[in-house]
């Protein structure tokens, strides 16, 4: 038998019901490959006792045929969803001795559906970042790294490692102006963020609350599929979350996109834009139509102001979601003399620069006097975005973009850590997507001169993943990616 | 009612203020988790993983509280807001534990309104009411159990308020004092806050200023936190309405502060200046969408309305003969209301009033009771003025019947069987009375007879005495008139 | 709407955080680099624009008024730095 740890989720589930292969051999190839594999940090915390313990468990049940959707699926959980009993530390340092005493909503569907968890994985401190390097543990090496080691993407740069590396079947995401497609176009892995509200947030350690979704990282467009289906789902818990119907996403996989109308934004091939991103666009919308797909042009105006509105919202709303950690009820606390030095040693130490930097932009845009010139008008260029999206929407049916503009870079790379403007630029082919709601799927199109991997994006309208999926598994057919 | 104005050597000054009242909501569970509002369990057993502010953990609405705000805000004569938003009051505060309040800012549910005052005079005066919006509550902080450490206990983390907010319409302490008296009247026949001030589920916050006389102008106010009793915010304002008087007069400047009032010096002294104020950044939560009431919603709460107060006075005066006086002490509160209404019905209600403010509400407070466990049933102390009306008893022997309820929970009817009060109204019985008190003193009758008129008390008083009280005085007075011509 | 040091300090304090004295002109240049990114927003007119709160138009669903959660002190507590008697402990909070 060929490695285990290269099957997708569909192949391993189909083996597994057929009993070629068992639960427990599964784990033990992932767990192996974890080790194998240490060098990428991906994992900051592993569970593989537990992991083999619920393997054990899962084996049992598909003797007796009580085996559930994905029943022994070895999956990464990305650090910010809190596990029960399990550590959760946001990869910052002010929580990272936090052991919750409860288990998120998504963790929990995947539980509930047979899936076992083999550890937390790295991401960017609070999930800011593009680059996993904010990250307390230190940063994901990409595992397409040759002599330079480049970064992983971020902020879920430990999923999308964990996965191209095949040190997991999948991992768990999430996804506040990026973060699941951007890691899984440099790591040559599949993502999606769903429509804001398809997933609970409930258990997950927010960074801003009106942006985040959780979403899954896989090797393939169908694995997302089968990822989505578990972790969807309307939860009381989260007034967030849609009462809207979850389908079975697994069901879109192979129908045909004949007549379907592809949107291609104007605004986004600008004159920067890197040469060899601009040659796969083109090619994916190639393959797109060949499968009978029309190309349509689409105008999103405000396209150009999505990264400074994101940059007004997201810090303003993180600097509010990150007071909670001042040292009282959990994490690191420093002392000092009275209660607000406390705070404010607890929060100094505790807190890194980036992090710091984006609390500090967020309380500036919400205090007093500057909240109108900044946040008022940032929530109103949202809506002029959305209606953007909206527009387009009327005259295509999913919109084609790249994920990133740029390739991996090198840890450390000076001209990002110099400028964090330059670091954020990075962000805007996905911030958009966030502001506005919708759903958006990164996966890999080929690979540059330099051997390194590029995403595409589908962006669907509000709650229609099922037109990504289907457009999604056209382009992967037709762009036949090679894994690692 | 007659003016209330500072005036000193040099000058007369008028008083201007507006009232903030934390209400906290009745309901079971708080207001964003399902924790227990109960008070008195023991530390952080009341806390859920939502109010100890637990990385990743959501608010979720609870119904009642929306439920009871409504509710509230009609009783104010409010507008309800179809369309309401909560927000996030950030600061850092050890009893905080998400790091920001969340609370209503520019779209509160329940906007202006208004309601009417009852002043010693006898006159009414309308306030009106700003806006009222729904928050949660924060934990609390024990600072006396250890000299250098304080203790945080997180059961009211969460539990839901209603902040009410009123125009700056109070131009005088007792208005003010009026109208907590009457909100927490509203409150507590609406049963959607208990109106406790002194155990803290009604809190106080109070705004004060003053300007010369006359003039129109608005001057610096300050505002005096968690003021928690009547008596102290009538306190509270005329203290720092006198403070503002001599600063003035002595040519200072009033500063914009938060203010601590002091019952037992009766001053206030500065909690917070100015430049050291909060600035809350207030933003939408993102946590939770609009708060959208459907037309149905309100008017099933409008129509499940109890009649409060103000209506039932109207009632009362109207229906039952009371005087505008007692309609209001009694429907001030509600059990009193409804103890009255089942006492008078059928009945005089001017007689049952009587009784149930005068030697009704003496025996309460004499036996320090709740009129919900009065040993005098409303049926009985109705029975009571029945028997009295009916000429059974006399008011006299009443006052006696009545204490032997108070003591025994007895129907009056009975008592007054058993020991055989019933009053004599049988002609032949009085006369034999009369003529054997008329043999007895044969000298009164003489002085009678010669014109000394003031004698018949005394033999009223005779006769009264021989019949153990219960003759009936007016026959007596008929039949002695009668006897000696 | 360049800021200065002053308002720098104040930011921090507001998010009780520390910006060390030699950092100050470094933290408030980066400061001012972002803010004039950001407002690059003041170009796109906004009038007759009302601010999106809600991204997908969802309306608050309430809950019915149930007890669900507590007596659960010893996990409220389990991650605590300083705890008491069952209570957070901080330094003493002086009014």
């Amino acid at each position: 038998m060929s490695n285990l740890t290269d099957l997708t989720i569909s192949e391993s589930l189909a083996k597994l019901r057929k009993k070629e292969i068992s639960p427990v051999e599964l784990a033990t190839a992932y767990i192996e490959k974890m080790s194998e594999n240490n060098k990428y940090n991906a994992y900051i915390t592993q569970t593989t006792e537990q992991a083999l313990e619920q393997a054990k468990a899962s084996e049992k049940r598909y003797t007796d045929g009580t085996n559930r959707p994905l029943e022994g699926i070895a999956l990464g959980i990305k650090d910010l969803f809190c596990t029960k009993n399990v550590r959760t530390t946001a990869c910052s340092h002010i929580i990272d001795n936090f052991v919750p005493q409860y288990e998120s909503t998504v963790t929990q569907n995947l539980l509930n559906d047979g899936a076992l968890f083999l550890g937390k994985l790295n991401l960017d401190e609070f999930a800011m970042g593009g680059s996993n390097e904010t990250s307390y543990f230190g940063p994901v090496v990409n595992p397409w790294s040759r002599e330079t080691k480049l970064v992983a993407g971020g902020s879920s740069g430990g999923s999308a490692a964990a996965v191209a590396a095949k040190m997991c079947a999948a991992a768990t995401g999430t996804d506040t102006g990026g973060s699941i497609r951007q890691p899984s176009a440099f790591c040559g892995v599949t993502g999606i963020k769903p429509t804001y509200g398809r997933c609970s947030r409930y258990g997950i350690i927010a960074f801003a609350s009106s942006l985040d979704q959780a979403g899954p990282i896989c090797k393939d467009v169908t694995d997302c599929a089968l990822m989505l289906n578990s972790m969807a789902g309307y939860d009381a818990k989260d007034s967030t979350s849609s009462k809207v119907t979850v389908p079975d996403f697994t069901s879109f996989i192979g129908q045909d996109i004949k007549g379907l109308k592809v949107g291609i934004p104007e605004e986004y091939r600008s004159d920067g834009l890197n040469a060899e991103v601009s040659a796969y666009w083109d090619k994916a919308a190639e393959i797109l139509k060949a499968q009978g797909a029309e190309i349509v042009h689409i105008n999103l105006p405000h396209t150009k102001y999505a990264l400074p509105t994101y940059y007004v919202i997201a810090p303003a709303e993180a600097s509010s979601n990150l007071a909670r950690y001042d040292g009282v009820r959990y994490g690191n606390r420093v002392s000092g003399n009275g209660l607000d030095e406390l705070y404010i040693n607890t929060r100094t130490e505790g807190f890194g620069k980036e992090v710091k930097r984006r609390i500090l932009i967020g309380t500036y845009v919400l205090s007093a006097g500057y909240y109108d010139a900044y946040y008022l008008k940032a929530q109103k260029v949202r809506r002029l975005i959305k209606n953007d999206f909206d527009e387009a929407f009327k005259k295509c049916d999913v919109i084609l973009t790249p994920t990133s503009p740029i390739e991996p870079f090198a840890i450390g790379d000076k001209k990002m850590l110099e400028n964090p403007i330059n670091m954020y630029l990075n962000d805007v082919f996905t911030v958009s997507v966030n502001l506005a709601g919708l759903p958006a799927m990164s996966l890999p199109i080929g690979l540059s001169k330099n051997g390194l991997p590029l995403g595409m994006q589908l962006i669907g309208k509000s709650f229609d993943e099922a037109t990504i999926f289907k457009a999604g598994y056209q382009l992967e057919r037709g762009a036949n990616f090679v894994r690692m | 009612m007659a003016e209330y104005i500072i005036e000193t050597e040099k000058g007369k000054w008028e008083v201007i203020c507006g009232l903030e009242i934390h209400c906290q909501i009745i309901s079971k569970s708080k207001i964003f988790s399902g924790a227990s509002t109960e008070f008195g369990d023991d530390v952080n057993e009341n806390v859920s993983f939502v109010d100890a502010g637990m990385p990743g953990m959501l608010p979720t609405l609870n119904m009642e509280c929306v439920h009871q705000a409504v509710k509230t805000g009609l009783g104010l004569n409010a507008v309800i807001n179809k369309y309401s938003e909560f927000s996030r009051k950030n600061y850092f505060y050890a009893d905080l534990p998400q790091g920001y309040q969340i609370t209503q800012f520019v779209h509160p549910i329940v906007g202006e309104g208004a309601i009417d005052i009852d002043l010693a005079d006898g006159t009414t005066k309308t306030i009106r009411i700003e806006r009222m919006h729904i928050e949660q509550d924060a934990g609390k902080s024990i600072h006396d159990i250890d000299p250098k450490k304080s203790f945080i206990d997180l059961n009211r983390a969460g539990v839901g308020l209603m902040e009410i907010v009123t125009k700056p319409d109070f131009r005088a302490p007792e208005e003010a004092g009026a109208f907590l008296r009457k909100l927490r009247s509203i409150l507590r026949y609406l049963e959607t806050c208990d109106g406790n001030m002194d155990e803290g589920s009604m809190r106080c916050d109070v705004n004060v200023s003053v300007r010369p006389y006359g003039s129109d102008e608005l001057r610096t106010r300050c505002e005096m936190k968690n003021v928690n009793s009547v008596k102290f915010v009538m306190q509270a304002i005329e203290s720092e309405a006198k403070r503002h008087v001599e600063v003035y007069e002595n040519g200072g400047e009033i500063c914009q502060e938060t203010r601590q009032f002091d019952p037992t010096t009766l001053s206030t002294k500065v909690m917070r200046k100015k430049e050291f104020a909060h600035d809350y950044r207030y933003f939408p939560e993102p946590d939770l969408p609009p708060l959208i009431l459907s037309d149905d919603f309100i008017a099933k709460i409008k129509n499940e309305l109890v009649e409060l107060p103000d209506a039932k006075k109207v009632r009362f005066v109207k229906d039952l003969g009371l005087t505008p006086y007692d309609a209001m002490v009694i429907c001030e509160n509600k059990e009193v209301a409804q103890f009255f209404e089942k006492a008078a019905a059928g009945r005089d209600g001017k007689k049952v009033a009587n009784w149930l403010m005068g030697d009704f509400f003496a025996m309460l407070n004499k036996k320090n009771l709740d009129i919900k466990n009065s040993p005098v049933s409303a049926e009985n102390l109705g029975k009571l003025v029945d028997l009295i009306s009916k000429d059974v008893i006399s008011g006299k022997i009443a006052k006696d019947v009545f204490e032997i309820m108070a003591e025994t929970g007895e129907n009056p009817e009975d008592i007054v069987e058993k020991k055989g009060l019933k009053q004599v109204t049988d002609t032949s019985a009085i006369e034999a009375i009369i003529d054997l008190v008329i043999s007895q003193n044969p000298d009164n009758v003489a002085s009678y007879k010669a014109g000394k008129v003031n004698l018949m008390g005394w033999f009223v008083g005779q006769v009264m005495k021989q019949s153990q009280g219960k003759a009936n005085p007016a026959m007596v007075n008929k039949l002695l008139k009668d006897k000696l011509g | 709407m360049a800021v200065d040091n002053d308002t720098v300090r104040r930011i921090a304090f507001l998010a009780r955080l520390k910006v060390e004295q030699d950092k100050l002109e470094e933290t408030k240049e980066e400061f001012n680099k972002i803010l004039a990114w950001v407002e690059e927003l003041g170009e796109v007119n906004t009038d007759n624009v009302e601010p999106l709160v809600s991204v997908n138009n969802e309306t608050l669903t309430l809950r019915q008024d149930e007890v669900l959660s507590g007596h659960i002190s010893e996990e409220i507590l389990a991650n605590a730095p300083a705890k008491e008697y069952g209570y957070f402990v901080v330094p003493k909070v002086v009014e």
